[in-house]
């Protein structure tokens, strides 16, 4: 007969209940002490079971343990002590699977985030099936509410959609042709046609969801040691209670620390704040690939980043425009038309801004002549213009005054790169242009100092101009410009000798070597680049590089609830040997402080779940 | 030889971990074995042609845990 683990304490422990009854109002001791038997056949059946089958393999465990106790309680007439130890076992056990469970919640939640149902369209016709059957190339049909099951593109229609689940962020973003999808995110409103690009494991979400699965298991070196610690320690107290046993012939002694002293507190204090801890930083967005990675990255001592596409967005984009004699915005609409026809990246951030400030202009240029490398020569409207760099300038000889060249050299000073537009004649304006800073890398560089972070670095293979304006922009301490992928690997060889522990940050698109060398490698942008989520160590899904500091600040967090827990494990399994020693502790009430541990260090790791969440932890996210 | 995943219920103890893969260890035909905490999972190479995936999941039951699915 199977009975769950739930109906045997529960009903192990009323006998003990009625038992006691019988006991204080002295009815009937005979029968007081049948009840108490029974509670302890009832919670112990299940324990000597176990015992047995793992005897069968030749394995002593807790099990084997606990029923020689209880048999020994038996035989010398202690029925309390049998039905009591038997009860906590039990009960702690199942109090503990229960409290286990919590822990590694945030990770089956988001298991349980995986799509069930695909809707494509076969032969013409809307069709759902399972994920699983979707091939590369269906065009999958997805309405509100409903989950992506593909990663894929766009073909027709637009929507919000909410990708939590990968990036970690809630607020839905909205796309439109030719805009990337990943599965397991949400559409809210809006309908959407996509084609299939990646499907079943090869998606994202799918990996995501493999990592973070092996990512628990990934053992911190505590947890490596502790469990050679143990391997030593549980024969030792074996060896120490048939001393015990020779020397004073006190056998329920004996048998009282071979139980108690069970290191299980100890033991599970580690995995448990780990999971708990990857789980937190799944739910925002944050992968962490394992225990071993959470302590070395709240040991980093050096950041070393990647400047374009992680410190900034990657895309170059219209800083400032300045005319003289026209007015700004003509000038803007002018070289934006005199552009249509360019594919340069410096046209295209023009042409973004100009559609940006005025919606589509609609107006081409009667001529367009490309000069190679200088810029082009146009003519709109019957007026010629030349649009380009200062060679294109020099060489057509338009004239530059001394408050221009002023101006304009300043703007180089700070990194951009400024486009001339001239009426032949005189020059009606500049444009600059440059890679503009994330948004929130400055307060990330704020944070991570204020983190206590020793020295935060800039490796780029971008110019010594370009570097110097961002670094002092978001007050990066060193920036090491024009290198080479491999001259970062040697750069940050140096840090690692003379900083300590150094950590590089990359969106992984380029910096592959660099992110493999250092201590530890960090991606950002991972959902984007599959390359890079499997490279590196920690992967930040989104773009938002502020996310880094949270992630630098949960692995403190965990390593520091892992070593509260270490601590508190050792006092009392310490206390716990002194006490049956010195005849404090006695069978029952060592087996209930064991349990009552085990229980503290595993809803010690629950709370981790909470880091990061509501008003308190922004405290503790700034510290 | 294949390699099997086997989801146990909830490990609750280490020292079950211990248990299962030593159990599993003096099982002929098995390779190699190795249980995971966290996930409650079991994962083993086996020798098809000795010892059968029912073999090896009974193994595991005996000692007292049940197994929900299989990879």
């Amino acid at each position: 007969m199977r009975i769950s683990k739930g109906k045997r304490v529960a009903l192990s422990g009323i006998l003990i209940i009625i038992s006691f009854i019988l006991k204080n109002t002295a009815l009937d001791l005979m029968l007081a002490n049948i009840f108490m038997i029974a509670a302890a056949i009832v919670a112990g059946f299940p324990i000597m079971k176990n015992a047995i089958s793992a005897l069968r393999y030749k394995i002593v465990g807790i099990d084997a343990l606990v029923t020689l106790a209880v048999i020994g309680a038996l035989l010398i007439g202690e029925y309390w002590e049998a039905a009591a130890v038997t009860f906590l076992f039990m009960l702690g056990e199942y109090l503990e699977s229960k409290t286990l469970e919590k822990t590694r919640s945030s990770i089956k939640a988001l298991l349980d985030l995986a799509p069930d149902v695909s809707r494509v369209v076969r032969n013409g016709i809307e069709v759902e099936i399972s994920p699983d059957k979707v091939v590369k190339g269906d065009t999958v049909i997805v309405k509100p509410g409903e989950k992506i099951s593909v990663d894929g593109t766009i073909i027709e229609g637009n929507a919000y959609i909410n990708q939590s689940t990968i990036t970690g962020e809630s607020i839905p973003v909205d796309k439109g042709l030719e805009g990337t999808v990943y599965s397991g995110t949400i559409v809210e409103s809006g309908y959407l046609k996509i084609r299939a690009d990646r499907v079943g494991e090869d998606t994202t979400f799918a990996r995501i969801l493999e990592m973070v699965e092996e990512a628990q298991d990934k053992k911190a070196k505590t947890q490596k040691f502790l469990e050679k610690f143990s391997r030593y320690y549980t024969p030792s107290i074996i060896i120490l209670a048939i001393l015990l046993f020779l020397f004073t012939r006190d056998l329920v002694i004996s048998l009282t620390l071979l139980v108690i002293a069970c290191p299980g507190a100890l033991v599970i204090s580690t995995p448990v704040s780990i999971v708990a801890g990857i789980g937190n930083g799944a739910k925002h967005g944050v992968l962490i690939k394992g225990g071993d990675i959470m302590e070395r990255l709240g040991k980093i001592e050096v950041l070393a980043f990647d400047k374009t596409g992680t410190l900034t967005e990657g895309k170059p984009k219209v800083t400032r425009i300045k005319a003289f004699g026209i007015e700004e915005d003509e000038l803007l609409k002018i070289t934006a038309i005199g552009e249509t026809y360019s594919e340069h990246p410096l046209a295209r951030a023009i042409k973004l801004s100009a559609s940006e400030k005025f919606g589509s202009l609609n107006e081409e240029p009667e001529e367009s002549e490309i000069i190679t490398g200088e810029g082009l020569k146009v003519k709109i409207k019957g007026e010629d213009y030349l649009i380009g760099n200062r060679k294109l300038f020099t060489k057509s000889g338009i004239n530059i005054t001394e408050e221009e060249e002023v101006y304009v050299r300043a703007e180089e000073k700070h990194g951009q790169t400024v486009i001339f537009i001239s009426n032949l004649k005189n020059m009606l304006g500049a444009i600059s242009i440059a890679d503009t800073v994330r948004e929130d890398a400055k307060k990330l560089i704020k944070n991570l100092k204020s983190q206590g972070i020793k020295k935060v670095v800039m490796l780029t293979g971008d110019n010594e101009r370009a570097a110097a304006a961002i670094s002092e922009e978001l007050g990066i301490d060193e920036y090491y410009a024009e290198l080479l992928p491999e001259e970062k690997v040697e750069k940050l060889e140096i840090l690692q000798r003379k900083f300590g522990p150094t950590a590089m940050v990359g969106d992984g698109v380029n910096d592959a070597p660099a992110l493999a060398s250092a201590d530890l490698g960090i991606a950002i942008g991972g959902a984007s680049t599959q390359v890079a989520m499997e490279t590196a160590d920690v992967v930040l899904m989104s773009d938002e590089v502020k996310k880094l500091s949270y992630a630098i600040g949960l692995s403190r967090a965990t390593v520091k609830n892992m070593k509260q827990n270490i601590y508190f494990a050792i006092i009392v399994a310490a206390a716990l040997i002194i006490g049956v020693l010195g005849k404090v502790v006695f069978l029952s009430s060592g087996m209930l402080i064991h349990e009552l541990s085990v229980l503290l260090v595993i809803i010690n790791a629950v709370r981790l779940l909470g880091y990061g969440d509501k008003g308190k932890s922004k405290a503790q996210v700034s510290i | 030889m294949i390699t099997k995943t086997y989801q146990l219920e909830t490990l609750t103890c280490p020292s079950c971990m211990a248990k299962i893969q030593g159990a599993l260890k003096k099982t002929e035909g098995v390779k190699e074995s190795e249980v995971l905490f966290n996930t409650s999972k079991a994962k083993v190479t086996f020798d098809e042609s000795v010892v059968e995936s029912k073999d090896i999941k009974n193994t595991i039951e005996r000692l007292g845990f049940e197994i929900l699915g299989e990879k």
